[in-house]
């Protein structure tokens, strides 16, 4: 089965390339030609992801894995990890350091926006163990 | 399905510099064989390329004075915009008084039914309750932009009939009241600012709703100009808010009174449309998006300075009545035939076989040199992987790469220049007993 996998660095605090990483995979998707909701659905996770990177860690990856019957994105960063990651999911808590939310970032919406366009999703965390997000998305 | 296009090349003009694949917003032209070629499928008719080249040889293709002939009763459609080319050499009524004696029964000004779509405009924002921001229709390019490059935000384009389309109707029906003469006797000739409005009266978009004719200013304006000191005088109906309608902001002031962005120049509209492709600008309700800058002023087919026609153009309907027309259509007339993408970027129509595309453009990419210089024909890096992976060019079409290429061979060639046949060749001093030569 083909597939293809596309990867992106994203730096911390660099929110002038935010949504950069993002921003390519809707490009690649649309010209692979998936159906639009698939590609907003996974538009809006990956951007979430990515900023949830720039935000909250040390740096970190951006991943892709696309086949045609699933869109698999995975954001892995070194950083201080999600203590508690059911608290995280819950619309409007954040960690986000004040500064970023006076920026109009880190409003706590991010997981919870992630969970509303994933079919799966999956969250390893700890305290000092860096995060890893993983979200499938069916294209059914 | 095939597109019709008035933006052409000609070939003996074009001397395949290279400079109009960089500007082309779709990434629609190639330089093959000396010669610019434009992908039909991708080609919006935005007439970047015809304003970029230095050599003339891009060109837009409309009807001329001869197409009156066709019809018995003959009514001329100008664009608010056209208006601005003759300002500040006569008022409003002489202009169109000129552009009526080229041949012309009547005139419809397309900036009257502006007024009217600014009205139905208004009136839908009001009971929209859907994904903002709506785009406005109005300008073709864009329309073309959104279904090739955007093409998620078709929905987004607000349903209602283009000024073009309603001056054309409205002037056919007015003309055959006036006259008795059935439908096919009446024709009606939009005069262009830009080849998109001549490509939009083509295209085979359902039910025939457009002009019958499509004439480029360009094609015209020295008739009328020489016409504006004789020609007797025509009287305009439309006001300030639709002439306003041939700059940027003027639809939106026309339309009046809210959260409503413009953004003029097709790749400022770019970079405008990714954004909103990306969530934002929902606070938004209405986008004037025009591809050239300065709006329709500023249109491929123009004459004057985009900037200096907006000046004037705005200096000439200073003292019309800022009035709005009644609308003497139903709301079921105002609405527009739907808009579909045109997905003439897909890499195929088989989703496993374009993954399967995309995986060796990404690889292919990864080999060019990333510098864009456009010298292999191809507008980008990118666009050369996809071109190779689409079977269209090849590697070696890449200087650089050609140039590593003949490096290795160049190598191989010396290290074969120092072997000797074996007849010739002496075993070196203390390897007797090794093998020499090829055997
Ligand atoms: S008219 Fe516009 S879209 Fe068409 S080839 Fe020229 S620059 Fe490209
Ligand atoms: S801005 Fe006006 S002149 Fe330019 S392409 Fe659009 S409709 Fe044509």
């Amino acid at each position: 089965m083909p597939s293809l996998k596309l990867s992106f660095p994203v730096r911390a605090r660099d929110f002038l390339a935010g949504g950069h990483g993002a921003a390519r995979i809707r490009q690649v998707l649309q010209q692979v030609g998936f159906p639009p909701e698939i590609i907003r659905r996974a538009a809006i996770a990956a951007y979430e992801a990515e900023m949830n990177i720039i935000i909250h860690s040390y740096g970190g990856e951006l991943k892709a894995h696309i086949t045609p019957g699933a869109i698999t994105i995975t954001a892995v960063d070194d950083g201080p990890g999600i203590p508690d990651i059911e608290l995280a999911m819950q619309e409007g808590y954040s960690t986000a350091p004040r500064e970023i939310q006076e920026m109009g970032f880190g409003a706590g919406m991010g997981l919870p926006n992630i969970r509303r366009c994933a079919d799966e999703l999956e969250i390893k965390s700890g305290a000092g163990q860096g995060t890893t997000v993983n979200i499938i998305i069916y294209n059914r | 399905m095939g597109y019709f296009h008035s933006v052409r090349l000609e070939e003996d003009k074009c001397k395949g510099c290279t400079n109009c694949i960089k500007h082309c917003p779709t990434e629609a032209i190639r330089v093959r064989e000396g010669k610019a070629r434009i992908i039909q499928e991708r080609c919006i008719d935005c007439g970047e390329c015809i304003r970029i080249c230095p050599n003339h040889a891009k060109i837009a293709v409309g009807d001329d004075l001869t197409a009156l002939a066709a019809y018995r009763y003959r009514i001329a459609l100008p664009a608010p915009a056209v208006v601005s080319q003759f300002a500040g050499q006569a008022k409003l009524e002489h202009i169109l008084g000129a552009l009526k004696a080229l041949g012309f029964d009547a005139i419809y000004e397309v900036a009257l039914a502006a007024e009217m779509v600014a009205r139905a405009t208004r009136r839908y924002l009001d009971n929209y309750g859907g994904k903002r921001p709506l785009i406005s229709p109005a300008c073709p390019a864009v329309v073309g932009l959104i279904q090739v490059r955007f093409p998620s935000l078709v929905e987004q384009i607000l349903p209602l009939v283009t000024p073009v389309d309603l001056a054309a109707r409205l002037a056919r029906l007015e003309g055959m009241k006036a006259t008795g003469l059935p439908l096919e006797a009446v024709g009606t000739f939009f005069i262009s600012p830009c080849p998109a409005k001549i490509t939009a009266a083509r295209q085979p978009q359902g039910k025939r709703v457009g002009p019958d004719g499509v004439i480029p200013l360009a094609t015209v304006y020295g008739d009328i100009l020489k016409g504006l000191s004789s020609a007797l005088p025509y009287p305009s109906r439309a006001g300030a808010t639709g002439y306003g309608w041939g700059h940027s902001g003027g639809e939106n002031a026309s339309i009046g009174g809210r959260r409503l962005l413009e953004v003029d120049g097709i790749h400022h509209v770019i970079e405008v449309l990714t954004r909103i492709e990306a969530g934002d600008f929902q606070d938004i309700e209405y986008i004037e998006a025009q591809a050239c800058p300065g709006g329709c002023v500023g249109g491929a087919l123009m004459v004057q300075n985009p900037y200096l026609a907006k000046l004037e153009l705005r200096q000439l309907v200073r003292d019309l009545p800022s009035r709005s027309m009644d609308l003497p259509v139903t709301e079921k007339d105002l609405r527009a035939e739907p808009v579909y993408p045109r997905p003439a970027l897909q890499l195929d129509d088989d989703l496993a076989t374009a993954i399967e595309k995309m995986r060796r453009l990404e690889a292919t990419q990864a080999m060019l040199p990333g510098l864009d210089c456009g010298s292999c024909g191809s507008p980008s890096c990118r666009a050369l992987a996809e071109d190779i992976v689409q079977g269209e060019a090849q590697d070696t079409d890449c200087v650089f790469v050609l140039r590593e290429r003949v490096r290795v061979l160049a190598e191989e060639v010396v290290e074969l220049a120092r072997k000797l046949p074996p007849s010739m060749a002496r075993p070196e001093r203390g390897d007797e007993d090794a093998p020499s030569g090829n055997r």
